[in-house]
């Protein structure tokens, strides 16, 4: 597994990172070092069936964005889309761009790609090995080379686990609750020094207080990490988030600052959902 | 008025219904007790004639035209051997076949029209593998009756079912497991020896398991490859002549003296054994792994 390795992974990553590609149509110079995150035109099927219709969005480094909207409205695949996750699945194409730090991600590949973007599932997925693996193993088959007890403490850390899993990080990971799994899959993206963090519906298997508990997790990543939330509970978007994008029928209906969006929505289609009227 | 007007259009006829139901029961047990006695009457029979046989002398013997000394160290050293270098050679080939498909192939017609044929190798029956075996091993390669033709042939037999076996397992680790070690930057590679295959391998040692147990009691392409021979010495390399036990079995049931007839069903008797802890072992794996599993 170890190979010689010339440059590390972060080397490679921050190579990618550093060579924005000069658009004519980019964001201006005062805000692009504050853009993390562009999409330009996207469309995306599976098979036959248009899940994505020109979406074009920016989304801000350091914060946290909310993606709403009614099941089935493509929030989900837009987020699968940045890390290039939906091309595991059979018969599924996309157009239109999505620009990571301004490089193009479908020009990336996808390994390094991913490292950079992590993610986190709807359901807490941990490995079927002890706690401790499960962080470790990223980092490993990435090539790090750092102080992996370290790592591993550091991560727990950050994603509020350590003091509960301290005693017993060889424990199977298996035997934590479903709030605790979902926090240490959050630990286990973030042992692999991603930038950017996704998370698809991240509380909707937990109870109110393990999902207390994640939210405030997300809100002190947002110091270190770009995170986008995909969620259909519109309180939570509303306390976590510092912006919000509303989606209905695979279309980027409005985006905003949370707050504005929720109190002045300048869609009579998001006020309505916002206000529980559908969806 | 709607609910007595509903209600007189209901004919329940619950006794009847209850009838059926208790018939249909009744049929279903009897259905189940008929093949439970005619496997426990072939048990009865085999252990009765062939018990008193049964002693260290009989399993520590070679074949021998006096019933009194014959036993089947031959068959059973010469069995261990097809078990061992048949899985050596099926199993690296199964699985590897089954990671590809399940992991590597693009989905399409050509996948398809793959699959369907292994579906199909898996149900063909084995005396035309004997026929495969003995024009492409024996002869053509030019292995004789050699234990190698013998396991290559049974290789070639059970290969369809390891595949069958091995995909299943590969399908059955949870796609969020999959999808999380994508998601961390894994290579298609890392995911298949970090997760997949560890997470499928008592499905894949299951399928394995059951696969070899039905090698050790296949005849007929042993029989076609030229094998049918008496052996009373043990193999000494894999181009050694040998025999098994269903050979020295069907060898015994041929002779017309009725001593050597009870002579094979204390072989039997051994062969049930054996193919009894195989099984018994797969679904104790099994057993097992889903449990911790289900942690």
């Amino acid at each position: 597994m170890e190979q010689p390795n010339t440059a590390s992974p972060t080397e490679v990553a921050r190579k990618d990172g550093q060579a924005p590609a000069p658009r004519p149509d980019g964001p201006s110079p005062c805000h692009a070092d504050k853009v993390k995150i562009e999409v330009h035109d996207l469309h995306f099927w599976y098979g036959e069936k248009p899940a994505l219709k020109g979406i074009s969005m920016q989304i801000r480094a350091r914060r946290v964005t909310a993606f709403i909207g009614p099941s089935g409205c493509g929030k989900s695949t837009l987020l699968r889309c940045f890390n290039r996750m939906n091309e595991l699945i059979p018969g599924t194409r996309h157009e239109g761009q999505v620009l990571l730090d301004g490089a193009d991600i479908h020009e990336a590949d996808p390994v390094v790609l991913r490292r950079r973007v992590g993610m986190v599932f709807q359901k807490p997925n941990p490995f079927p090995k002890s706690i401790y693996q499960n962080i470790a193993w990223g980092a490993r088959i990435n090539g790090y080379r750092g102080n992996m007890d370290e790592l591993v403490e550091h991560c727990l850390r950050q994603a509020a686990l350590w003091d509960e899993v301290k005693d017993r990080l060889n424990d199977n990971a298996y035997g934590l609750s479903g709030g605790q799994q979902q926090r240490l899959c959050i630990a286990r993206a973030l042992a692999v020094e991603p930038d950017v963090l996704l998370m698809d519906e991240p509380a909707s298997a937990l109870d109110p207080i393990a999902t207390s508990k994640l939210e405030e997790t997300i809100l002190q990543l947002k110091e270190h990490y770009t995170v986008v939330v995909v969620t259909h509970n519109m309180q939570q978007a509303a306390r976590i988030s510092d912006e919000t994008a509303f989606f209905y029928l695979g279309e980027l209906i409005e985006m905003d600052e949370t707050e504005a969006l929720f109190t002045h929505p300048a869609r009579q289609r998001t006020e309505d959902y916002i206000t529980g009227r559908f969806g | 008025m709607p609910v007595t007007a509903t209600e007189s259009q209901f004919d329940l006829r619950l006794a009847q219904r209850k009838r059926f139901g208790t018939v249909m029961l009744c049929l279903f047990f009897l259905a189940t007790v008929f093949g439970l006695l005619v496997l426990l009457t072939l048990l009865v029979d085999v252990t009765v004639t062939g018990l008193r046989w049964l002693d260290w002398g009989f399993l520590t013997s070679f074949p021998s035209r006096n019933p009194e000394e014959a036993g089947i160290k031959s068959a059973i050293v010469g069995s261990l051997w097809m078990m061992g270098l048949t899985a050596l050679f099926a199993v690296p080939l199964g699985v590897g076949a089954a990671v590809y498909l399940e992991e590597y192939a693009p989905r399409g017609w050509f996948l398809r029209v793959i699959q369907v044929n292994i579906a199909n190798l898996a149900g063909i029956p084995s005396v035309i593998y004997g026929i495969l075996g003995l024009g492409l091993f024996v002869r053509f390669m030019a292995l004789e009756r050699s234990l190698l033709a013998g396991s290559l042939t049974m290789a070639l037999l059970i290969l369809p079912v390891i595949v069958i076996a091995t995909q299943e397992a590969l399908r059955a680790v949870p796609s969020g497991i999959r999808e999380s070690a994508y998601a961390l930057g894994a290579t298609r590679s890392q995911v298949i020896w970090s997760h997949l295959l560890p997470i499928a391998s008592p499905g894949i040692l299951t399928g394995v398991i059951l696969a070899l147990s039905r090698a050790l009691g296949e005849t007929a392409p042993l029989i076609m490859i030229g094998a049918l021979t008496f052996i009373a010495f043990l193999p000494e390399s894999v181009m050694d002549p040998f025999t098994v036990l269903p050979i020295q079995i069907f060898n015994w049931t041929t002779r017309p003296q009725a001593a050597f007839q009870e002579l094979a069903a204390a072989a039997i008797i051994v062969l049930m054994v054996f193919l009894f802890l195989m099984n018994l072992s797969a679904i104790l794996l099994r057993n097992h792994f889903d449990k911790k599993r289900a942690l």
